[in-house]
């Protein structure tokens, strides 16, 4: 079965400006998508191109087999969700969410029931006669999201729909979305450059930067085998560490060498990358690879657990951070300047040039 | 994502276009062939007949030369000059003064003060050469007065420099007050901090924030001066200027030849006053960041007390204007008999013939009013928010931006050469009510769009790219959201058209006939035949007709915001 939603060699050009160029991807039925990426990367303006609101420069888009390259916004099937709401303010919540289907012939009566059932969709019931303002942001948005859903599109397109709420509000109603979605079974795509945001709700990822898509994969993917340092350095924290190849998955880091199960061939300099909870600093076991002694350098509280920067003559200049649990730095009284082995898991190193 | 925000309602070429975006960009292009038709083929028509002999041959130079060497109409040149100048000079820092006031002390009734300043704006500009005539003039009562200070007579460049600066008061007023309220409250308190003393503060931070303001201010005061019409027509008496020279040119020697060279030595400073506050406005924008704390001006009683004197002095001044004009129109037999009568209001209304020109602009207003903010508001509705061609975007900007820089005087002249053509399909509109009411709104066309282009900008860019995924047409979206929210700026769009029509003189003076005369041409009628006690009573009725408008308009919003804008206030 051919995929629901296919881009392409889609590209756009703002003058000289190129904001997209050459993005092929596909989108299956009922897929949670996220577009992440940095201000600038180009993830909203694929989004408005999907939505017809931007024309790409070049490419063709086809949904659910059906060409829709060259449609105006009115004759695809989605509902879209701006960061900003977008809600008329002078029209009554329930006017909002019927704001779709009043042009579409539908009965009075089926019309109110259809509402009905969308408030309590977005957990809002009873708020019907309300106007935009009278609610909060949170619920602006669900509002939004009610009416973007009231005519059963095929797509729903979600613009960073989360960042000007506050963080509570922003961290609950993304699991809202996300089981709403799960439940309707509508294919979804939301743009956001929150990281945390996109690991939590997607099934999928694509990470973009510049204008092109450096990586398409589930969010345990993109974590653990980031396909670019670009993907690496964006999405969670990372160590980088300078790093030279002496032999067939063995790599120097400094002055000593360590095991490596991702390789670089002979010689090659290169750069490490290693998340911080990769690096181990529970007890050891004594036949274990890649241990080295480190000394606290600085200890970062970040509630329930800390960044612990640690260095080691092993390393040479540089440092490596250690992600550990409160607990664990109360239990083993850790405080800088103190002493512990440290090891770097081989599985998890990547190498890059 | 900046680039992609920035053209959130640009239209998307290479979709296919969709019925609505068809409609749209049929009916835009209408919008923009009136402005084409009506503002900008008139002026054309002056540029033409510039470089044209009387017979419609090309003569290049030739006019320009031949004014050149007219002694006479060179002293108009030079008179325009000085007279715009010393009125510049003197009621700029008089206003900032005001402005001043107004934005940054505490002191008590300022919205009185501030009601009081926009008098002017309500009657026809020479309502304040009528009231200079009664205190100064050859039987008024303050006479002797003008001999202390050593004028000579009322009638010419002094009665022309006074009337001129009470007429063009409120516009700088409403420019510097703008200037002088975007401040941010920080920039004091940081000075404060440094312990930086009120004259330092007020050279380093309030000047040079107000700089555009009073730039501005200027170059509207010298263009306003230099292209009006009816003050000098009243009091300036031998004193040629450039205004009236264009209007004995044309009307009385059919010389439309220099007529339209003078029409274009016009042009030049409001192009200039144009093309500058263009500039200056971007800068002023740029000027105040988003994080602007508002300044709230704190009491100082010596301060406070100082600046009441000043406006009150001001506010008086303005009072005994108006009062005068009221005063005389109510006066039996001027200087004689000063016992109160409907005299001059019923010789005026029915012996002169004045109750037709006054029912006529009410007809015109009301047309302006109606036609004129429809007009507006769907150019600028349509030009804003519905995918039209980036072409056809700037044409219109551009069309609907020109007015602003075109004295109503050169208007008028580009209409009577434009339309006087027998040749012209359009020519039987020439000296037609009609007529009238398109040049008045065409005048004044630009305010109005400013105005309705703010207001549209500050909805929500994606209410139609919302609209669009819901599969509504953008006239649903207009009728059901826009329309509703912009129900205020329309109202005060209608009532700028209305005023505006009721007193303006220097468009329509070139395009009335006997049958469409109006009120304010008829002012200057009685003048011209020395009713001036009538031409006073007729100033009155308008500036009270545009009095009792303005109170309906706000009597109109304040009912239509209950029912429509309820959502604010919930």
């Amino acid at each position: 079965m051919s995929a629901y939603l296919q881009l392409r060699g889609i590209s756009k050009q703002f003058g000289s400006f190129t904001a997209l160029s050459d993005i092929n991807l596909d989108i299956h039925q009922g897929e949670f998508v996220c577009f992440l990426g940095p201000s600038g990367c180009g993830k909203t303006t694929l989004l408005r191109i999907v939505a017809g609101l931007e024309a790409q420069s070049a490419g063709s888009i086809a949904q659910a087999e059906r060409d829709i390259s060259r449609l105006p916004p009115a004759q695809r099937d989605y509902g879209i969700v701006f960061q900003s709401y977008a809600l008329f303010p002078n029209l009554s919540v329930a006017d909002n969410v019927a704001y779709g289907l009043v042009n579409r012939k539908v009965s009075k009566p089926q019309i109110r029931s259809r509402v009905e059932e969308l408030l309590k969709l977005v957990g809002l019931p009873g708020s019907a006669d309300k106007f935009p303002a009278q609610l909060s942001g949170g619920q602006q948005q669900r509002i939004a999201l009610a009416r973007a859903l009231a005519t059963s599109p095929g797509l729903l397109l979600l613009d960073e729909p989360l960042s000007a709420l506050d963080a509570i509000v922003r961290v609950h109603l993304r699991q809202e979305i996300r089981s709403l979605q799960r439940k309707l079974g509508v294919t979804t795509i939301m743009v956001t450059h929150d990281q945390e945001e996109a690991l939590s709700v997607a099934d999928r990822i694509v990470v973009m930067n510049h204008g092109v898509i450096e990586q398409v994969g589930t969010p345990l993917e993109v974590y653990r085998h980031p396909a670019s340092p670009f993907v690496a350095d964006f999405v969670g924290r990372i160590n980088v560490l300078p790093a030279t190849a002496v032999a067939h998955n063995r790599i120097r880091i400094g002055a000593a060498e360590f095991e490596c199960e991702h390789a670089l061939s002979n010689g090659q300099a290169g750069k490490v990358y290693l998340r911080p909870e990769d690096v181990l600093a529970r007890p050891l076991s004594p036949d274990d690879n890649n241990v080295f002694d480190a000394q606290v350098e600085k200890i970062e509280f970040l509630g329930s657990y800390c960044l612990v920067r640690a260095a080691s003559p092993a390393l040479g200049e540089h440092r490596v951070t250690v992600s550990m649990s409160l607990n664990f730095i109360g239990e083993q009284r850790l405080e800088v300047g103190a002493r512990l082995p440290l090891r770097l898991l081989p599985e998890r190193m990547r190498l890059f040039h | 994502m900046k680039t992609a925000q920035a053209v959130a309602t640009a239209p998307v070429a290479g979709l296919q276009p969709t019925a609505s975006d068809r409609v749209a960009q049929g009916v835009l292009a209408v919008v923009a062939l009136l402005l084409l038709v009506f503002l900008a083929a008139p002026l054309l028509a002056i540029g033409v007949k510039a470089v044209q002999d009387a017979d419609g041959a090309f003569v290049g130079w030739h006019n320009f030369v031949a004014y050149a060497q007219t002694p006479a109409l060179m002293t108009s040149l030079w008179n325009s000059l000085w007279v715009s100048a010393l009125v510049t000079l003197i009621t700029v820092p008089t206003a900032f003064l005001f402005a001043y006031a107004l934005a940054r002390s505490c002191m008590p009734l300022k919205p009185l003060f501030r009601g009081i300043t926009l008098i002017p704006l309500l009657g026809p500009s020479l309502l304040s050469a009528i009231s200079l005539i009664y205190w100064f003039g050859n039987q008024g009562v303050l006479k002797e007065a003008l001999t202390w200070v050593g004028i000579e007579s009322i009638y010419g460049a002094a009665g022309i420099v006074m009337a001129e600066i009470f007429a063009v008061f409120p516009h700088a007023l409403m420019i510097l007050v703008t200037a002088l309220s975007a401040s941010d409250a920080r920039l004091y308190e940081a000075a404060d901090a440094m312990g930086t003393s009120a004259a330092r503060k007020f050279f380093t931070i309030t000047l040079p924030g107000a700089k555009y303001g009073l730039i501005s201010a200027s170059l509207v005061v010298f263009t306003l001066v230099i292209t009006d019409f009816g003050i000098p027509k009243v009091i300036g008496g031998n004193f040629n200027v450039l205004a009236t020279d264009v209007f004995k040119l044309v009307i009385g020697q059919q010389d439309f030849q220099r007529g339209a060279v003078v029409a274009l030595l016009l042009l030049a400073p409001a192009v200039l006053t144009f093309a500058v506050d263009h500039l200056v406005q971007r800068k002023q924008m740029a000027m105040l960041s988003a994080r602007a704390v508002p300044l709230r001006p704190r009491p100082d009683a010596g301060f406070d007390t100082a600046m009441t004197l000043w406006c009150s002095a001001v506010a008086l001044l303005m009072l005994a204007m108006l009062g005068m004009a009221i005063f005389a129109s109510f006066a039996s037999f001027w200087p004689y008999n000063l016992s109160p009568s409907w005299r001059h209001y019923t010789m005026g209304l029915f012996d002169a013939e004045v109750g037709e020109g006054f029912v006529n602009s009410l007809k015109m207003a009301l047309g302006t009013a109606v036609l004129g903010t429809a007009l507006v508001f769907l150019g600028a509705y349509l030009m804003e928010k519905t995918p039209v061609s980036p072409a056809m975007r700037s044409t219109v900007r551009l069309l609907a931006m020109l007015p602003m820089a075109v004295p109503g005087l050169v208007l008028g002249l580009g209409y009577i050469f434009f339309f006087i053509e027998p040749s012209n399909p359009l020519h039987g509109l020439y000296h037609t009510m009609t007529l009238l009411t398109l040049c008045t709104i065409v005048h004044f066309y630009t305010t109005g769009h400013l105005t309705a282009v703010t207001a549209l900008k500050a909805l929500d860019s994606e209410f139609e790219a919302v609209s669009a995924s819901l599969k509504v047409p953008f006239w649903t979206t207009l009728r059901r959201v826009t329309l509703p929210i912009c129900t205020p700026a329309l109202l005060d769009i209608a009532r700028y058209f209305f005023v505006n029509a009721m007193t303006t003189i220097s468009a329509v003076v070139f395009l009335y006939s006997p049958e469409t005369k109006v009120a304010s041409i008829a002012i200057l009628n009685l003048d011209e035949a020395g009713e001036i006690g009538a031409a006073a009573a007729c100033a009155v009725m308008i500036a009270a007709a545009s009095a009792v408008a303005t109170s309906v308009f706000w009597l109109i919003s304040r009912l239509i915001e209950r029912k429509t804008q309820a959502w604010k206030h919930q």
